[in-house]
């Protein structure tokens, strides 16, 4: 493979997986405050998608209308499925929780599939169909905004966390959850806020990558679990780790399909396994140690 | 003296198993009341009852008038009750500055504002060593600095009524002496002080009136100078070497 060539998947790697890492950023926050795996998250990534693409291309609203509709929408839907599916089971064990994600994640699908069709829907880039050559690669002008709203993404829940006291609230909830309490800090309603938070970063990365990746009603299993993987791979609980894994899935699985003989190219999906088999061998606690307290 | 905080004929459960079995006391405002008992007695159920972790199955419990019965922790804070928790429960990755202001939490956006940082100078005011380690995590404080963190932290909730659990627990007799000194000093500024702790002596030696608890029941109370007089206690709390005192 030539050095442009290699450069190419490198820059699409890095793109896709700056998706896969708010993804990944998403999983952390509601693990963090609830000890929940939660498998719909890519539902919110495919919602954040679809409606972004009824405000955009078929209402035509402004874009950064339609962006921050799609997201504030979808963190509100998370709020009212956190209200009636997750709180009511708050007394019961981890495990059960996280099987009514699964059966969220079944009624979400189905119902964007009844409201948006099977079909992929196209999505305009931001700014024009330019790309830059880089190196011999083409690097097209809607990366640059994936990876740039990615980066100010991950600053703002970093700052968030670091800089205010909701964020240190937030934090102190999934350090020590009672003695939260005791400082009257209501542990239900930070759980609520990082279902917003996390519903709403992942819908801004089903949006962003709506005009690289097509938006479709079915494309949230795939989403969560590379997402999923990334989050594991920056050690469960880490968010800057998450951010990280998120990342390196998305580059390791395009470099694999370039470096792949023909004929295997197919097999992009499994490599975020194959990666997530290898961290979880040599370095099963993730690759930034687990720190379940940090939120980024 | 008002009344500040009233149990009556209060039973708190685990599940099944029945730990207060009709526990009766109360606080006046302005006193330190002292809550002995061995391991087990229920001290510490009798605290997380009133601060609103655990729901009493029956009986009352009564603030400043008011029954709380069935009140939220949260909801608590604010009315004015704030525990310093067995064990300290720090936020130990969280810098002691943010512990400290993570303890006014409940008091709203304006007394954030206005009020917390001249509360905050004051906690480390009283405790300087806190004040020189704001920026650390809270984790990696000594046991004795972690016991005033969290009673700082508590401290900034302002309460009317605070919940001390066996916050000596631990510490070196010199650490332990300066918390108790600093009971004294708190109760001085108008503060309540309900004391749970092992230590019997020293306890008493700071309390205005105690109660002695036996397997989920209050089985004595009295002044401190009639408890430390009392046969039983001194048999059972004190040890013998108190009588060479
Ligand atoms: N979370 C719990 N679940 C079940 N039983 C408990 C729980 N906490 C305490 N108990 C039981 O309740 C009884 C009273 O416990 P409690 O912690 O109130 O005692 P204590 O007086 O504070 O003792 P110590 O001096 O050891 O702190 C004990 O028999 C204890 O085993
Ligand atoms: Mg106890």
């Amino acid at each position: 493979m030539t050095a442009s060539a290699l450069l190419q998947f490198l820059l699409t790697g890095i793109t896709v997986g700056s998706a896969y890492a708010l993804v990944a950023l998403g999983f952390t926050l509601i693990y963090n405050a609830t000890g929940i795996i939660n498998f719909a998250q890519g539902e919110f990534v495919v919602l954040g998608g679809l409606l972004f693409f009824t405000f955009a291309e078929v209402l035509h609203w402004p874009l950064a209308v339609a962006l921050a509709a799609a997201v504030i929408i979808v963190a509100l839907i998370a709020v009212i499925v956190e209200r009636l599916a997750i709180r009511p089971l708050m007394d019961h064990p981890v495990l059960s929780r996280i099987i009514i994600t699964i059966g969220l994640s079944v009624i979400l699908r189905g119902s964007a599939k009844l409201i948006w069709g099977v079909d992929a829907h196209s999505v305009r880039p931001f700014s024009g169909d330019a790309s830059l050559m880089i190196g011999g690669a083409a690097l097209q002008v809607q990366y640059l905004w994936v990876m740039g709203l990615t980066a100010l993404a991950v600053i703002a829940v970093r700052l968030f966390f670091d800089k205010t006291i909701t964020g240190k609230a937030m934090q102190a909830c999934a350090i020590n959850a009672e003695a939260a309490r005791l400082v009257g800090i209501s542990v239900p309603r930070m759980v609520q806020a990082s279902f917003a938070l996390s519903a709403g970063i992942s819908a801004l990365a089903g949006a962003v990558i709506a005009p690289v990746t097509f938006a479709s009603y079915d494309a949230g299993i795939v989403l969560g679990v590379k997402g999923f993987c990334g989050a594991i791979i920056g050690g469960l609980g880490n968010g800057l780790g998450a951010v990280l894994g998120g990342v390196l899935v998305g580059v390791l699985e395009n470099l694999g399909v370039g470096l792949a003989p023909t004929g295997f190219a197919g097999l992009q999906d499994a490599f975020a396994f194959l990666i997530l088999l290898l961290v979880l061998f040599l370095r099963p606690q993730g690759l930034l140690s687990r720190q379940r307290t940090e939120g980024v | 003296m008002s009344l500040l905080l009233t149990l009556s004929g209060v039973n708190t459960f685990y599940d099944r198993l029945h730990v207060l079995k009709g526990a009766s006391l109360h606080v006046n405002e302005g006193e330190i009341v002292a809550l002995l008992g061995a391991n087990g007695a229920g001290k510490t159920t009798t605290l997380r009852t009133v601060c609103g972790l655990l729901r009493p199955a029956s009986g009352q419990v009564s603030f400043a008038g008011q029954s709380i019965v069935g009140r939220s922790p949260e909801a608590l804070v604010r009315l004015g009750i704030t525990q310093v928790p067995e064990g300290r429960q720090i936020f130990g990755p969280l810098s002691v500055q943010d512990n400290l202001l993570l303890g006014a939490y409940g008091r709203g956006r304006r007394a954030q504002r206005t009020e917390v940082p001249g509360d905050l100078a004051r906690v480390f005011e009283l405790f300087p060593v806190l004040a020189e380690r704001r920026h650390e995590r809270g984790g990696s404080l000594s046991g004795g600095q972690q016991q005033m963190l969290a009673m700082g932290r508590a401290l900034m909730a302002r309460p009317r009524l605070l919940l001390l659990d066996e916050p000596c627990l631990g510490l070196a007799p010199l650490v332990a002496r300066q918390i108790m000194e600093t009971i004294v000093a708190l109760r001085a500024q108008g503060t309540t002080i309900l004391l749970v702790e092992q230590n019997a002596r020293a306890a008493l030696r700071i309390a205005d009136r105690g109660y002695v608890m036996e397997t989920g029941k209050v089985v004595l109370e009295g002044t401190s100078e009639e408890l430390v007089r009392n046969k039983d206690v001194r048999r059972a709390y004190l040890g013998k070497d108190y009588d060479e005192v």
